[in-house]
């Protein structure tokens, strides 16, 4: 007999880089299997191949042995898939029974008007079925995240789901409402129903999961039953072995002075306590995994984002929440993960976006009109300086440049203004390999030279490779910090997952976070 | 327990009611002749050509659109009005339907440049604005225009003392409010406003529901400008020029959301619609001084645009994903 899902030797790649490769994976029906994987590892690649979102370059999917090649969304939903995503896609202006029938009301015989009670009957007997005592005249908007999230399990149910993928679904719940989506999840797997479990909460998903299924660089690194799978077994297969040289050499130093220094900083929902403290000529890496506050911290540092207690202090100077410019004025810079969206003017120049920062300080003194020659000379400096590939600095729209080439012009724009501390979140994302060495060097440079550098990444690789010091954050806190000589990535990984680890034997380290 | 923050939800909530309640009694105490039947009546008259328009702009609303063009709609179905009235010479019952017929071509206009063309709705019926008085004066060479007894005497027609006008208004009014709380097509004109992208997900045909609210739009406007034409007799090359503003207006100070998703037709648009000639009426009976009053009128549409911003923002800030589980950091929801 086949099983119920089926992948046979699945590759995806995007621009050369091997999204998946040859994943092959035979999922029984009526069982529960966490997926689970850093951020990167090929999850939500695996999971848009099933959805329809994405097509693969070669392989097959089967479904109870017959062919399955969705096309889009829809074809995926007529084939029984259902994904409940954490962004969910429900009518917050709309009540409960409507976003359950918008797609289709029934209507009174003969009229055109929708069939209140019926909607209403339904609606009450779908609800009850989750156990979620509301009324379906409530609108979406005054719900929590977690009644939210059942009414799009019941959106599933409706539509005749047979396998449902749930992706990070507890994240943003309350361990009660955690509890009771179990206890559900459970209860459809006793109604027969296949579910694919994603999280990053590995209690979670030992709680709850009948199979594991571990992935790494686009490959099955391991599957099988729970009880094979130690929560320790996941993580060094998640994290695998090999060590990849690809940054350049660090050598150890003695930091200077504190530059910028954060001290209890809070805001409710977002980040708790937070205490940093980043010196002169020092790399602080900042790891957490997707959600855990990583980029809200320093969207905070920033100013971007409200803080409701705390102090941040750029060398003296005490920071008020929320001024930017002010921040830039003392010395700060902030290369942010949205490089497109935030951190450039995609028509613009490689030259304009240099000195988009810095502007003021290429213009006369008197009427206020920019200096093309200034301009001109201070960017080609930077262009050589960084490397920066372009057919012309002056010309070139930034958009049609290299994503290494783009990241060089975000971090030249700041370098314009020579900072004292320079955040960067995520400054390699979609950079190739070789620009990602020239990057770093780019980075330790400045640390050379006296800057205080914080480095927000989810690679763990990289981090260990160039920063000075790990700090690690989970759900808004940090809970661990490992100076370089101590770095071991299970108890990273582990500390970012929030899970205490016993290590191996041979290595011979061993405690908790 | 009443807290401040449910007096400032409540407020943000009930913006309509709140301000059509002020405007009562602040023009009430300032000038009690402002609160006779008659000046009522005056009121409910003067809101029926508005009324229509409103119903029309609040169903492009909805769908977060916008239709700047209605005012050249109006006088282009005016010109239609007159070229079967006094050209062709047909009967009434043939050139009110017929000069409607100006107003779904206008609105089907609108909805293929929004819809098909992409082009963004504010551009797309600017453009038709423009476009659209330019023909009527192409056609009538700018001259005055008046319309026959036949047409005008319409306005005199009434049932139980409520005239002609009111009672299209409150006709349409109350039909679409059936149409946007009763019907597939009205719920999911929310839905779409609501969230474009989860709609097309969820297999709405969102381009066709999008493209009626401009067709539906586009004949309401044409309605509208039947009946102005009926209560005025007469028009002229600035016939119903700039209405649609106080269209859009009516309908936002009716609750409707600029951002989409968001607005009822009653009783907010209705409301809406009284307030306009309210204010209108209030300051003539107040004696302020008539130059002001597009003054005054536009301070109240801020405030209601200005509220609607500040509703929006509520919004998000509810809507913004949390990263830390709330019970931890002991604040109930």
């Amino acid at each position: 007999m086949s099983p119920f899902l089926r992948f046979s030797t699945i590759n995806k790649s995007f621009g050369g880089i091997h999204a998946l490769r040859d994943v092959s994976l035979e999922i029984e029906g009526g069982v529960i299997v966490g997926l689970v994987g850093e951020n990167g590892a090929g999850k939500s690649t695996l999971m848009n191949v099933l959805g329809g979102v994405l097509e693969p370059d070669s392989g097959e999917i089967h479904i109870e042995g017959t062919s399955y090649a969705p096309q889009s969304p829809r074809d995926a939903t007529r084939w029984g898939v259902a994904f409940i995503h954490q962004e969910l896609n429900l009518f917050t202006n709309l009540t409960v029974a409507e976003n359950l029938f918008i797609d289709g009301f029934p209507t009174l015989p003969g009229l055109p008007f929708v069939d209140r009670r019926r909607v209403r009957r339904e609606t009450e007997d779908a609800l009850h079925s989750v156990q979620l005592e509301i009324a379906p005249g409530t609108r979406v908007e005054t719900l929590s995240p977690g009644q939210r999230q059942l009414i799009e399990i019941v959106k599933a149910l409706r539509r005749d789901a047979r396998l449902i993928v749930f992706d990070e679904p507890t994240t943003s719940l309350t361990s009660k409402e955690t509890e009771k989506l179990f206890g559900i999840i459970r209860g459809l797997k006793a109604a027969g129903k296949t579910i694919i479990f994603i999280s990053h909460i590995l209690n979670d998903v030992e709680e709850l999961a009948d199979f594991i299924v571990v992935l790494r660089d686009g490959q099955v690194q391991g599957h099988g039953p729970i009880g094979e799978f130690p929560i320790n077994r996941m993580i060094s297969l998640m994290v695998g072995r090999d060590i990849r040289n690809l940054y350049p050499e660090r050598s150890a130093h003695d930091p200077g002075p504190v530059l910028l220094s954060v001290e209890k900083v809070s805001q409710p929902g977002i980040v708790r306590d937070i205490d940093l403290v980043v010196r002169s000529g020092e790399i602080v890496g900042v790891f957490g995994l997707m959600g855990s506050g990583r980029t809200e911290l320093a969207r905070i540092i920033f100013g971007l984002d409200p803080q409701r207690s705390g102090q941040i202090r750029l060398k003296d100077r005490t920071l008020s929440p929320g001024q930017i410019r002010e921040r830039i004025e003392a010395g700060m810079a902030f290369v942010t993960e949205e490089r497109r969206e935030e951190g450039l003017v995609m028509d613009l120049s490689v030259q304009s976006n240099l000195v988009l920062v810095t502007l003021r300080s290429f213009l006369t003194r008197f009427g206020g009109l920019t200096k093309p020659g200034l301009i001109a000379m201070e960017s080609e400096k930077i262009v050589e300086q960084l490397r920066i590939k372009t057919a012309g600095a002056g010309t070139t729209p930034v958009k049609s440049l290299s994503g290494g080439n783009q990241q060089k012009t975000v971090i030249g724009k700041w370098l314009l203004s020579r900072p004292d501390i320079l955040i960067l979140d995520e400054p390699t994302r979609g950079v190739d390999v070789g620009a990602k060495y020239e990057v770093h060097a780019i980075v330790q440079k400045l640390a050379e030279n006296g800057a205080g550098v914080l480095m927000i990444s989810s690679e763990l690789d990289e981090l260990i490779g160039t920063a000075d010091r790990i700090v690690v954050m989970s759900r808004g806190e940090l809970t661990g910090e490992f100076p370089r000589d101590s770095y071991e990535k299970e108890l990273i990984l582990a500390a970012a997952f929030r899970q205490s680890v016993v290590m191996s034997e041979e290595t011979g380290a061993g405690g908790a976070v | 327990m009443i807290t401040r923050n449910k007096v400032y939800n409540f407020a943000l909530n009930q913006t309509t009611l709140l301000l059509f309640a002020a405007l009562f009694v602040i023009f009430g105490s300032l000038a009690p002749r402002f609160l006779s039947p008659s000046s009522f009546q005056g009121i409910l008259y003067a809101s029926s050509t508005l009324g229509i328009m409103a119903v029309g702009i609040t169903l492009v609303l909805l769908t977060g659109g916008i239709d700047l063009s209605l005012g050249s709609n109006m006088y282009l179905t005016g010109v239609f009005g007159h070229l079967l009235l006094n050209v062709v010479e047909v009967p009434v019952w043939i050139a009110i339907p017929g000069a409607l017929m100006v107003g779904l071509a206008y609105g089907a206009l609108n909805a293929v440049l929004v819809t098909r063309l992409k082009i963004v709705p504010f551009v797309a019926t600017l453009g038709t604005l423009l476009m659209g008085r330019g023909l009527g004066l192409v056609i009538t060479r700018s001259i005055s225009i008046d319309f026959p007894d036949s047409l005008t005497g319409l306005r005199n027609v009434a049932f139980l003392g409520i005239r002609l006008p009111v009672m299209v208004m409150l006709a349409v009014m109350l039909l679409f409010h059936f149409v946007l709380t009763r019907t597939q097509f009205g719920r999911q004109m929310y839905a779409v406003g609501n969230n474009g992208e989860a709609a097309a997900k969820a297999g709405l045909r969102t381009t066709r529901i999008v493209a009626g609210a401009y067709v539906l739009c586009g004949l309401l406007a044409s309605l509208a400008g039947v009946v102005a034409m009926t209560r005025l007799g007469r028009f002229n090359p600035n016939f119903a020029a700039g209405d649609e503003l106080f269209a859009i207006a009516a309908a936002v100070l009716g609750g409707a959301s600029l951002f989409g998703g968001i607005g009822v037709i009653l009783p907010g648009t209705l409301l809406g619609a009284l307030m306009i000639p309210m204010v209108r009426s209030g300051l003539v009976f107040v004696g302020v001084d008539i130059y002001r009053e597009r003054m005054v009128m536009f301070a109240i549409v801020f405030l209601a645009v200005f509220i609607d911003s500040i509703r929006k923002e509520q919004m998000e800030k509810r809507e913004r994903r949390t990263i830390m589980k709330v019970d931890v950091e002991g604040e109930s929801r």
